[in-house]
C-alpha cells in the first residue's frame, strides 16, 4: 500500500506544519489538556483557590528547574541541588534564630538570614563548577559527591535533627506573613482585598477566600523572568548554548568556558538557594530534607520542557511548563482520589514520552531542512 | 610574484626523541592555493600547528606580513588574520548561521538603552552578506547547522573566516567527510578565496582535489619538505612518488 503513494502525495496526507506545531508545543498542549481533564472530572479542581495552590506548590520544583536548565543545556547535570535547598533552608533558619535570640530586630534577623541562605547555596554550586570545568570531573560524579557532602552539612547544622529547633513564635509569624501571604486576595461575593484578609472575615468566607498573587509565586515569577531573559537574550545565554553545542568550538572562539561553567553551576546552586529560603518562609521550619524529593522532579520538569540532556537545546519556559505539569498531576490525582503513588508512574511515563517527542521533532526538522 | 605573505624558516619540532618537523622552509604568496601533501605522520599537521600557534617550534621562525609571529598565542595569530579551519569546523551545530559567524564575538545592542542583548537581526544580515560574497546559497539562515549538509557547514566556517578578515586560510582535510557534489562546492569556495587574493594552505589526502585547485604542491615526508612543485610540473604519479619516497630526487627537491 505505502509503496503506491508517491512522495508528493505523502506530503499532502499529513500536514508538516501541523506536526511541527504539535511536536514543538506538545508540553503546553499537554498541560492544557490535563487542566481541562481534571477540571471536568475532579470536583473543586477548577477554582481560583486550587489554581493558586498549584502555582504555590510548583514554585519549589520550578526554582530548582531554572538553574538545572542552564546546567543541562551545557550537557551537564546537577544532582546536588536537592540538598542545597535543605542547606539553604537550614542556614537561613539558624541565622535568623540566632540573631533574633541575641536581641536583634526581627526584620534585620530575617534579612541577614535570607542573605546567608542565598550565599551558602553558592558554595556547593561554585565547587561543582570548579570540579567540572577545571578538574574535568564528569558532572554526574562531581554533583553526586556534592549530593552527599551537602546532605551531611545540612544535617550537621541541625545537629542531626529533622528541623532547626527554637525559632521564636514572633519569627514564625513574620515568616508566615510572607511565605503564606498574598499581595492580592479574592473573596467570593465580597471582592478583592490587598495585602491581607480582613480580620473580621466569617469562617465560611475564609474557607473560600483565594490568594490571587501569593508572594512565593510572585518571587518565583520574577526569578523565572530574569533567568529566562538572560538565557534567551544576552551574550551570556548565547555562550551557554554554544558550550552545550560544542565545548571545543566555544573554546576556539575565545569563550572562557571554564569561567562560564563555574558561573552556571553557581547559578544552579543559587536558584536552589532561593527555593530553600522560600521553603523556610512557607513552612516556617528549616528542614535539611526540604528539597530531597524535588530533585528528580526538577530534572523531570527540565526534560518534559524539551531541554536536551545531551546539551545545546532547551529554555526556561519549557522547565516552567514541566514544573506546572508535575504540580497539576500531583494535585489532580489527589482530587480524583487516586492513590498519590500513581503520580510517580504518570510522571515517569510523561518523561519518556517527552524524550520521544523531542527525538521525533529533531528528525522532523532534519527532514524539512532537506526538502 | 609579489612578496611572500607568510614565511617559515627552518622550522623544527620534536616530540621527545621524535622529530616531527625537520628544518622546514615554507613561503606562501598572496592569492595562491598551496597544497600540503604527505603520508600520515609526515609532519603536515604539526607544521600547520607551528604556524597557527598551537605548537611552539623548537627552531626556526614564522613571519606573517613581515611580523615575527613565532610561538605567539593562537588567539593572537588568529587576530592577525591566520584562520585555521579544522576538520571538526569548530561550529555550534545547535545554533543558526548568524550565531555561528559571530561565535564568541556576538554583536549586542542595548535594550531600552540599558541592558545589552544579542542583536540577532544584525548578525543574521551580516552572515547573509558574507555568504553572498562567497556565492553560497542556503535554504534558510534560520536553520540550525545540524540540519545543514557537510558542505554547507564547511561554507559557514569559511564565511566566518572571511567575515573576520582572514588573510590566510589553513584548511585541514576540508573535503574528507563530504559527498562528491559537496566536495566540488568546497573546491569552488577555495577558488573564490583565491579570487579575493586570500592564500589558502590546503592539507589533503585527495590528490584529485589537490590537482583541481592547488597552484603549488608541497610534499612532506618524515618531517621534511621533499618536493615543492608548481601545478604545471606536477603529475599525480610524480606526487605519489614523492609521498611514498620512491620518486627520483631531482631538481624538484625544495631542500
Amino acid at each position: 500500500m505505502a509503496s503506491k503513494i508517491q512522495a508528493g502525495e505523502r506530503r499532502a496526507v499529513v500536514n508538516p506544519r501541523l506536526i511541527e506545531f504539535l511536536t514543538k508545543s506538545w508540553s503546553y498542549l499537554f498541560l492544557l489538556g490535563l487542566v481541562i481533564y481534571f477540571s471536568l472530572t475532579g470536583t473543586g479542581f477548577f477554582s481560583v483557590r486550587n489554581f493558586s495552590s498549584i502555582l504555590t506548590t510548583s514554585t519549589l520544583i520550578m526554582l530548582m528547574a531554572i538553574g538545572q536548565t542552564y546546567v543541562v543545556i551545557t550537557a551537564g547535570i546537577d544532582l546536588s541541588i536537592g540538598w542545597t535547598v535543605g542547606l539553604s533552608s537550614v542556614t537561613t533558619a539558624r541565622v535568623m534564630r540566632d540573631l533574633a535570640e541575641t536581641g536583634n530586630d526581627v526584620a534585620f534577623a530575617m534579612l541577614a538570614g535570607v542573605f546567608a541562605g542565598l550565599l551558602v547555596a553558592l558554595i556547593p554550586g561554585f565547587i561543582n563548577g570548579v570540579l567540572v570545568a577545571r578538574i574535568k570531573v564528569p558532572p554526574f560524579i562531581a554533583t553526586l559527591g556534592m549530593f552527599g557532602i551537602v546532605r551531611g552539612a545540612a544535617f550537621l547544622l541541625t545537629d542531626g535533627q529533622q528541623v532547626v529547633r527554637g525559632l521564636s513564635s514572633e519569627l514564625r509569624e513574620a515568616l508566615r506573613l510572607i511565605g503564606n501571604g498574598s499581595l492580592l486576595y479574592y473573596i467570593p461575593e465580597r471582592g478583592f482585598e490587598w495585602l491581607a484578609l480582613p480580620p473580621d472575615l466569617p469562617a465560611a468566607q475564609l474557607r473560600t477566600a483565594a490568594q490571587l498573587l501569593p508572594y512565593p509565586v510572585i518571587i518565583t515569577a520574577l526569578v523565572v523572568l530574569v533567568f529566562a531573559f538572560i538565557l534567551a537574550r544576552t551574550k551570556f545565554g548565547r555562550h551557554t548554548y554554544v558550550i552545550g553545542g560544542s565545548e571545543e568550538a566555544a573554546r576556539r572562539s575565545g569563550i572562557n568556558v571554564d569561567r562560564h561553567l563555574i558561573i552556571i553551576y553557581a547559578i544552579c546552586g543559587f536558584t536552589a538557594g532561593i527555593a530553600g529560603v522560600l521553603h523556610l518562609f512557607r513552612f516556617t521550619a528549616g528542614a535539611p530534607q526540604a528539597g530531597e524529593a524535588a530533585l528528580l522532579s526538577s530534572v523531570a520538569a527540565v526534560v518534559i520542557g524539551g531541554t536536551d540532556l545531551f546539551g545545546g537545546e532547551g529554555d526556561i519556559m519549557g522547565a516552567v511548563v514541566g514544573a506546572l505539569i508535575i504540580a497539576v498531576l500531583q494535585t489532580g490525582l489527589v482530587i480524583l482520589n487516586i492513590d498519590s503513588i500513581w503520580q510517580f508512574i504518570v510522571v515517569g511515563v510523561v518523561i519518556i514520552v517527552a524524550v520521544l517527542v523531542n527525538q521525533a521533532q529533531e528528525a522532523l526538522e532534519k527532514l524539512q531542512a532537506n526538502v | 610574484m609579489s612578496e611572500a605573505i607568510l614565511t617559515a624558516r627552518g622550522i623544527s619540532k620534536f616530540f621527545g626523541g621524535l622529530t616531527a618537523v625537520d628544518r622546514v622552509d615554507l613561503d606562501i604568496y598572496p592569492g595562491e592555493v598551496v597544497a600540503l601533501l604527505g603520508d600520515n605522520g609526515a609532519g603536515k599537521s604539526t607544521l600547520i600547528k607551528c604556524i597557527s600557534g598551537v605548537y611552539r617550534p623548537e627552531h626556526g621562525a614564522v613571519t606573517f606580513n613581515s611580523v615575527d609571529i613565532t610561538a605567539h598565542a593562537p588567539a593572537d595569530i588568529r587576530s592577525r588574520g591566520i584562520e585555521t579551519i579544522y576538520q571538526d569546523l569548530a561550529l555550534a551545530e545547535n545554533l543558526d548561521v548568524g550565531a555561528n559567524v559571530f561565535l564568541g564575538k556576538e554583536k549586542t545592542k542595548r535594550l531600552f538603552g540599558l541592558i545589552p542583548v544579542t542583536d540577532d537581526a544584525f548578525m543574521q544580515a551580516e552572515a547573509a552578506q558574507a555568504l553572498d560574497k562567497l556565492d553560497i546559497k542556503m535554504p534558510s539562515l534560520r536553520q540550525k547547522l545540524v540540519n545543514l549538509s557537510g558542505g554547507q557547514r564547511q561554507a559557514v566556517a569559511i564565511a566566518r573566516a572571511m567575515y573576520w578578515q582572514a588573510r590566510l586560510v589553513i584548511m585541514d582535510e576540508p573535503t574528507a567527510a563530504l559527498g562528491v557534489p559537496e566536495q566540488r562546492r568546497v573546491l569552488d569556495l577555495i577558488r573564490s578565496l583565491r579570487q579575493q587574493n586570500i592564500p589558502v594552505i590546503l592539507i589533503s589526502h585527495t590528490l584529485q582535489d589537490v590537482m583541481a585547485v592547488a597552484d603549488r604542491m608541497v610534499v612532506m615526508r618524515r618531517g621534511r619538505v621533499v618536493a615543492n612543485l608548481p601545478r604545471q610540473a606536477a603529475t599525480e604519479e610524480l606526487i605519489v612518488g614523492h609521498i611514498v619516497g620512491s620518486a627520483a630526487v631531482g631538481g624538484n627537491d625544495a631542500n
